[in-house]
């Protein structure tokens, strides 16, 4: 004999119809995911506050003299700039560490990142936001066209695998491996140079006041053309790769050999099977890549003698601007943090399985 | 009108790596119109390289060495498939054959809804048709495989096993074929769901008429749905009939050990451990 | 003689929105060494989470697993010695065996770690227990994963489960990835070495066929909770409970199929 259950009904018929995996998704029409964006925009949150208090205990670990000096050079400084200065850079010892840190915090929350030394005490704030847009402007420019060739590239490349089009990726990626100084000099010494097609350096012409005209904007790209161009070239074999390995594993995958099998026409089943999945890593590493545009590219700027934030930094380490640098420092973890969120949000829209965490 | 489907003469498929491997051998077949056929064998017999290949869906190094595919379409005309040029195979696609693949996990796009999976066959295919009437089209599939029209926005992920094989017969379904092929349709499912699939597919046939090709290696599976089997053995048929005779009448010896490797449910008789057919 | 108890086992999970969710509702069975009991049950059934007890990959909300009346150790030597009698098999043959290690490093491996025989004698054992699954030695021992067939490769599996002697066996779903027609082949050789060496088998699967062939008892299980239980024959010929009738009706059955039809046999 056997023993049963008999408290247990027997399943609806309709029971397998009905079964999903996800308890969204039968909610229906919910396709922003809040609550994940939410968790992560307070960890961003939470790693700016770790970041920030950082960045308040790191000149107050570092050798007494050499801030001293510092302070001891600002002879010109105004009292309510020489007390923010104190602030950020730990020399207020005579106020209770706690008190030190709610000071930080007010003159950060009102903008004041002190004065810079190297120049002509102008506030921190307008220093950089003048660097800045430069940076950011040619530099992500320039990272945004070098991911869209180089992904676009990297999935058509990936699509006919096999044929000549294989070449690319050795000569992408041995483009960027050539030192980037040595590109800019060599993209000078050519252009500029010998060619005389393109100016040498700086962001527009000597004497020449930015204002928002026609002339100007023309000027910024001439000027903006070769370092822009040299960028691209040196990170696109990056890009290229990445795409066009992804690219394999997604044909290798089911859903393309069905999309084929469905008669979907070749460019629909590369871009909107294919490359849509594959591109999704790709996303992200963008995302990121983001963050460290304001770092700059130091070399560019060297080698270009762009005003961007990268040349900021190198002269303000040179000439121990510690407050200049802070400020940059906090701006870099800024838009790093930033990026990341930005990346986060991305995927989340682009990948709907990002949303399962929802349930 | 032909009572057959599909004919397909001498047809072989050879895999040509080191050394070259005889997938298929000189299979000759008559589809008839409204049959479900089944295609048994062990893995590794050439049912699927078979099943692939007379659609032009093999890859390389799969390569057709002999033989012909003729499809006898309603219409009355006579399409040699291998014969047709790449624009007019991808055209002939879905619509005069369609197929259901196995291990619908990751056969869906996992980033497209499905609504827009099923609503760009019609897109490609019938371009005539509008947004709304495409909409509409695609309601309608849904329901008729019971997934439900308000599923029409949901992922893949959000879907269970089972739904997203129906899924899969809707899409192969959209454009009423004339044969469905079915390559191990519900391995992945449960007895019960897999009960309710086969149910589906049976009533779908006697609405819509189209022939199934099914391929499995559950024999017995096949036994209940098909009206005929094709056992398949190192890429050779041997042995073609009906389900009813292969079960009680079966000729080949390989037949009939492949029948006996399979225990039986109710059989009165509990039979003790067996030893399969080939001691791997 | 081990013994394997589960004592009103219940585990539970909270969902966000769906309040608690049951895996598995008060399950108790006992499994004895020399026995073998067949666990049916569909997806959702909670069969998984029961293989995952019994690894610690979960622990029981509520009730007690036990062996040999000792609840399931935790850590330490006691741990090792509850893995040494209790050994698994899991579905996927390609998944559980490492692609890069051969069939001997496979064998090897439990043999040292357990110190179950002295290092001379290794080689040895290896060959010995490939012998007790019925592969050729010489053909696999040096072969990797992927060389062998889908059988062999669930042979290899067992024969590492069996490296360690254990007295138990859980087999999740141990041929449901291989063909049918070899299915009977490699659960008739678990079934031999029930006979030989009285082990002990717990047989995880969804297909009744082959749980009524192999299993002296049946469990079915339903959304967590054992439905009905008994010999093999009564459950599968007689079964008393709905679901398992349901179970039973949806099953392949050529001969029922065939004897009720009769001759006009067709696909319905």
């Amino acid at each position: 004999m056997t023993a049963i259950d008999s408290s247990l009904q027997t399943q609806e018929p309709d029971a397998i119809s009905a079964g999903t995996t996800a308890t969204t998704a039968v909610k229906g029409r919910g396709r922003v995911p809040w609550r994940f964006l939410g968790n992560r925009a307070l960890f961003y949150l939470f790693t700016l506050w770790a970041a920030i208090t950082i960045n308040f205990f790191v000149p107050r670990l570092m050798k007494g003299d050499a801030v001293d000096q510092y302070l001891a050079r600002n002879r010109n400084v105004s009292p309510e700039a020489a007390d923010a200065l104190r602030a950020l850079l730990g020399l207020d010892t005579d106020k209770s560490l706690l008190q030190q840190y709610f000071d930080y915090w007010n003159l950060l929350l009102h903008g004041d990142l002190g004065v810079s030394l190297l120049h002509g005490l102008r506030p921190v704030t307008e220093v950089i936001s003048q660097a800045l847009p430069w940076t950011v402007g040619l530099v992500g420019f320039a990272t945004l066209v070098a991911f869209t060739i180089g992904t676009v590239g990297g999935a058509i490349v990936g699509w006919r695998r096999g044929s000549r089009l294989d070449a690319l990726i050795p000569i992408t990626t041995f483009l960027s491996t050539i030192p980037y100084f040595w590109l800019g000099l060599l993209a000078i010494a050519l252009f500029s140079v010998n060619l005389g097609w393109f100016p040498i350096g700086k962001a527009y012409g000597v004497g020449v006041t930015p204002e928002w005209s026609f002339e100007f904007i023309g000027e910024v790209i001439h000027h903006g053309f070769l370092p822009a161009t040299t960028i691209i070239i040196a990170s696109l074999g990056g890009w290229m790769l990445g795409m066009r390995n992804m690219m394999l594993t997604v044909l290798d995958e089911d859903y393309v050999m069905v999309a084929q099998a469905k008669g979907m026409p070749n460019d629909r089943v590369l871009w909107r099977y294919a490359a849509r999945n594959a591109v999704l890593p790709q996303i992200q590493s963008f995302a990121l890549s983001l963050g460290f545009i304001v770092g700059g590219t130091i070399v560019m700027e060297m080698v270009f003698s762009y005003p961007g934030v990268g040349k900021l930094l190198l002269d303000a380490t040179n000439a121990k601007d510690y407050a200049l640098m802070q400020g940059v420092f906090l701006v870099i973890t800024l838009s790093v943090l930033l990026a990341n969120l930005l990346a986060d949000v991305a995927y989340a829209f682009l990948d709907p399985r990002t949303r399962q965490t929802e349930a | 009108m032909n009572d057959s489907l599909l004919s397909i003469n001498d047809f072989s498929v050879e895999y040509d790596v080191d050394p070259p491997v005889e997938a298929v051998k000189h299979v000759t077949l008559e589809l008839r119109r409204g049959e479900i056929l089944g295609l048994a064998g062990e893995s590794g017999c050439g049912k699927t390289t078979l099943a692939y290949g007379v659609q032009r869906l093999l890859k390389a190094p799969a390569v057709i060495t002999s033989g012909s595919v003729m499809f006898h379409d309603a219409s009355g005309e006579d399409i040699d498939i291998n014969a047709l040029e790449v624009e007019e195979m991808r055209r002939f696609r879905w619509d005069k054959i369609s197929m259901v693949f196995q291990g619908a996990m990751n056969a869906l796009n996992p980033v497209a809804t499905i609504g827009s999976q099923l609503e760009d066959v019609f897109e490609v295919h019938r371009p005539s048709m509008s947004g709304a009437q495409r909409r509409e089209a695609v309601t309608e599939l849904l329901e008729i495989v019971k997934v439900g029209a308000q599923r029409y926005r949901s992922y893949p992920h959000e879907l269970s096993g089972g739904m997203r094989q129906r899924v899969m017969i809707a899409m192969a379904l959209a454009l009423r074929p004339q044969l469905m092929v079915m390559d191990e349709p519900t391995t992945a499912l449960d007895v019960l769901v897999q009960r309710e699939i086969l149910r589906q597919i049976s009533q779908l046939r006697h609405e819509f008429g189209f022939s199934v090709i099914f391929i499995t290696h559950d024999l017995p599976l096949l036994l209940e749905i098909s009206d005929r089997i094709a056992i398949m053995r190192h890429g050779e048929i041997v042995e073609l009939d009906t389900a009813e005779r292969i079960w009680n009448h079966p000729q080949d010896d390989y037949t009939k050990t492949l029948l006996s490797s399979f225990p039986r449910l109710t059989a009165e008789t509990r039979l003790t451990a067996q030893r399969g057919v080939v001691a791997r | 003689m081990t013994v394997l108890e589960f004592d009103g086992v219940t585990k539970a999970y909270s969902v966000r929105g769906a309040g608690q969710i049951k895996a598995l509702d008060d399950v108790s069975f006992t499994l004895e060494s020399g026995q073998i009991i067949g666990l049916v049950g569909q997806s959702g059934s909670g069969k998984s989470t029961i293989a995952k007890i019994l690894t610690q990959l979960e622990t029981p909300t509520s009730g007690e697993v036990r062996l040999d009346g000792v609840p399931i150790p935790r850590r330490g030597k006691e741990l090792r010695a509850y893995r040494q009698k209790l050994r698994m098999v899991f579905q996927d043959p390609f998944a559980s065996l490492n692609p890069y290690h051969t069939i001997r490093y496979h064998l090897e491996r439990p043999l040292r770690l357990d110190d179950i025989v002295p290092r001379d004698q290794v080689d040895d054992e290896v060959h010995r227990l490939l012998e007790r699954v019925r592969l050729d030695a010489k053909a696999v021992i040096d072969r990797r994963p992927h060389e062998l067939s889908g059988g062999q490769r669930q042979r290899v599996a067992i024969a590492r489960a069996l490296a360690s002697r254990p007295s138990l066996l859980v087999a999740d779903e141990p041929v449901s990835m291989l063909d049918v027609s070899i299915r009977m082949s490699v659960l008739g050789l678990l079934s031999d070495l029930q006979h030989e060496h009285g082990l002990g088998v717990l047989y995880i699967t969804h297909d009744l066929a082959t749980a009524r062939h192999f299993s002296d008892e049946i469990m079915v299980l339903n959304q967590g909770r054992v439905v009905e239980s008994g010999t093999a024959d009564d459950v599968i010929l007689r079964p008393q409970n709905p679901y398992t009738q349901e179970l039973r009706a949806a099953s392949p059955d050529p001969d029922k199929f065939f004897a009720s039809s009769g001759i006009l046999g067709g696909a319905q």
